[in-house]
């Protein structure tokens, strides 16, 4: 598609974004090929002599050692298997409930828009993170239980953004034509207005896989992570507690960065495609008033949403 | 719209949240698997008669939701002789059960620490909103420089740092400079006076730090996009050719018009300010409401999670509604009556 082909070849002109692309590549590979590039298995029980344990960056052990003597390198790099499924996998999730629900609630309008948007205020006003915390004590731990809780509560941005969409898509030329010439709702909604939507919703997507993958490792750090998997979280809620009163920063320090690298580059990928499929104001006129003209000229290529469509994470 | 209609519609919806809330609740802690009274009572040498005796104690012997017997016997009032009118009356009375790991009140231990994490969340919102106006306004000011941009990416990176991990990294950093952890040096107390709450403060300097240095970019980002669009409106074009300087033009225009936006975001961050404040008291030790919950994840201590979950909930519900009611104020185009 033509509108596919131009956000890719300026989102190829963005250096932030390609820096972003680059640091998600490192992780990628970390997570596909992790049993070949792991020094050791983590899994693999180990016989530890007392200073092995918390040992310090050697031969060997690139990362030095963990609380239980293992090998740190290793934990870390099969780490970013938990963190890249969880938030790929939460925010596939959370973007098909938040499409779903914002298609329905600004196609059809009325008392269901009223219902699904009273609904998701009311997920919004709630602060997420005590209410994972309290669901995951109660229902127990596990990676899918994360990945679902997180996608239950991460989809109400989205929701709010496509619905602002459809809104004052359907009212354009092409669908009231479209409908004028017998269009069934579903033909209208998957043909018509879904595309137009879709590079907002995507963009929407990729910095939601950053926020599910800081909630996860939240959690895991909270000690309620899958407790049969190795993830950046855990390593920092086992090296919180038992690492740092003898400072052993190569315990502590790699895992964190790792998530803020991960995070970071979606954040980077993420932002530059907002930028590209949300074209806000771009200029004032305090210090620049050339560009009054080029503004009145300007048309934005999707009207502005009814609330800035800015993420909290 | 008429302020009137507004400020009722507001109102009904975060009655109808709290409600929602505390019936969620209820029914969450109702499906946990297994018997609750196990869980209560550890022992197993208790006899059958005491553990009946604590399910009669609690409620727990009659029916969740509704009550059928009841019904037969005596009509609509016997219908809802259930745990959760139980569960509600108790609610009312202020009553929210007792801890399984303490045996304290947990009406009373929120309440014995609900201003520690008051002060904590105030105090770093304050200044994260005071800094966030102030560096969004310089950077929508300077727009396009390289300030500007080294804001912007501070912006994102603060959006890609994890609250405990910098809680972390500050605690690593400041290398004993500053007290690890607590609320108070061992020893010292309240009666002890001015040494005691400058012994507090400094506790609490690490912490109000996390939550500012991370949480001000949110404002700071949209401080700067909402100036950054104000200043391209016509009418700044207007005031500038009037010949007001730019300084009257930031402060007449700019900056109010910029207020609603800020207000709106603020009531939009509490709950993920919470958030922050349950990993800060963690990496902090600080023993706020935060902390406790930690501990209740920790030991499964369901009616502290409980207790400390509706709280949190609450608050954030009601701030929210405040934010609402001072948007009406602040927006011309709810109109008073």
């Amino acid at each position: 598609m033509e509108s596919q082909n131009r956000i890719w070849t300026t989102f190829r002109k963005k250096p932030m974004a390609l820096v972003g692309m680059g640091m998600l590549a490192v992780a990628l590979i970390m997570a596909l090929f992790a049993p070949l590039l792991a020094p050791y298995d983590p899994n693999e029980r180990v016989d530890v002599v007392p200073s092995d344990i918390l040992a310090p960056p050697g031969e060997g052990h690139l990362l030095g050692r963990d609380d239980a003597g293992k090998d740190v390198l290793s934990s870390l790099i099969y780490g970013a298997r938990v963190s890249l499924i969880v938030g790929f996998v939460s925010s596939f999730f959370s973007m098909f409930i938040g499409t779903t629900v914002g298609l329905t609630a600004g196609y059809y309008g009325g008392r269901v828009s009223n219902a699904l948007m009273r609904f998701t205020d009311f997920l919004m006003v709630i602060p997420d993170l005590p209410l994972m915390l309290v669901i995951i004590s109660v229902w127990g731990r596990g990676l899918w239980k994360i990945i679902l809780v997180i996608s239950i509560l991460y989809w109400t941005y989205t929701a709010r953004l496509v619905r602002s969409q459809v809104l004052s898509i359907k009212e354009r030329q092409f669908v009231l034509r479209a409908r004028a010439l017998g269009a069934s709702n579903y033909r209208i909604i998957v043909r018509h207005i879904l595309p137009q939507v879709m590079p907002l919703i995507i963009a929407q997507a990729v910095l939601d896989i950053s926020s599910s993958i800081i909630a996860e490792s939240t959690l895991s750090f909270l000690g309620l992570g899958d407790p049969t998997l190795i993830s950046w979280g855990m390593m920092l809620n086992f090296a919180f507690e038992r690492a740092i009163s003898r400072k052993a920063w190569w315990f502590l320090l790699p895992p964190g960065i790792a998530i803020v690298w991960v995070s970071l580059a979606i954040i980077l990928i993420g932002n530059a495609l907002e930028e590209i499929v949300n074209p806000r104001l771009k200029t004032h006129h305090l210090f620049n008033p050339r560009n009054m003209i080029s503004l009145m000229l300007a048309k934005p290529l999707l009207v502005e949403s009814e609330s800035p469509p800015e993420v909290t994470p | 719209m008429q302020r009137s209609d507004y400020l009722i519609r507001k109102l009904f919806f975060a009655v109808a949240t709290l409600l929602a809330v505390i019936v969620f609740n209820f029914f969450l802690f109702r499906i946990l698997p297994g018997d609750p009274v196990k869980l209560i009572v550890h022992s197993p040498r208790m006899t059958t008669e005491s553990q009946e005796r604590i399910r009669v104690n609690f409620g727990l012997d009659k029916p969740v939701w509704f009550n059928e017997e009841g019904y037969q016997e005596a009509g609509l009032k016997g219908a809802f002789d259930t745990q959760f009118t139980a569960y509600i009356r108790n609610l009312l009375k202020g009553d929210l059960g007792i801890s399984f790991s303490t045996r304290k009140d947990v009406t009373e231990l929120l309440k014995e620490r609900v201003w520690r994490t008051v002060v904590l969340v105030v105090l770093g919102e304050f200044l994260a909103i005071f800094l966030g106006i102030a560096l969004g306004m310089i950077a929508a000011w300077r727009r396009g420089t390289s300030l500007d941009t080294g804001i912007l990416l501070y912006g994102l990176f603060t959006w890609a740092m994890p609250t405990f991990f910098f809680g972390i990294i500050l605690l690593m950093i400041s290398g004993g400079r500053f007290p690890i952890g607590g609320m108070v040096t061992p020893g010292l107390k309240p009666e002890d006076g001015l040494a005691y709450w400058k012994d507090v403060g400094w506790h609490l300097i690490l912490p109000t730090l996390t939550l500012t240095i991370l949480y001000l970019s949110e404002y700071m980002l949209i401080m700067r996009s909402s100036v950054v669009e104000v200043l391209s409106e016509d009418f700044i074009l207007t005031a500038k050719a009037k010949g007001m300087n730019a300084f009257q033009i930031f402060r007449d225009h700019a900056l109010k018009n910029a207020m609603l936006p800020m207000v709106t975001i603020i009531a939009l961050t509490l709950g993920y300010t919470v958030g922050g404040a349950i990993q800060v008291e963690t990496v902090f030790s600080w023993p706020g409401i935060g902390r406790l919950m930690f501990d209740a994840v920790q030991k499964r201590d369901y009616p502290v999670l409980q207790g400390t979950f509706l709280l949190l909930a609450v608050s954030v519900i009601i701030a929210n509604l405040v934010a609402d009611l001072l948007y009406a104020t602040l927006d011309p185009r709810v109109k008073p009556d």
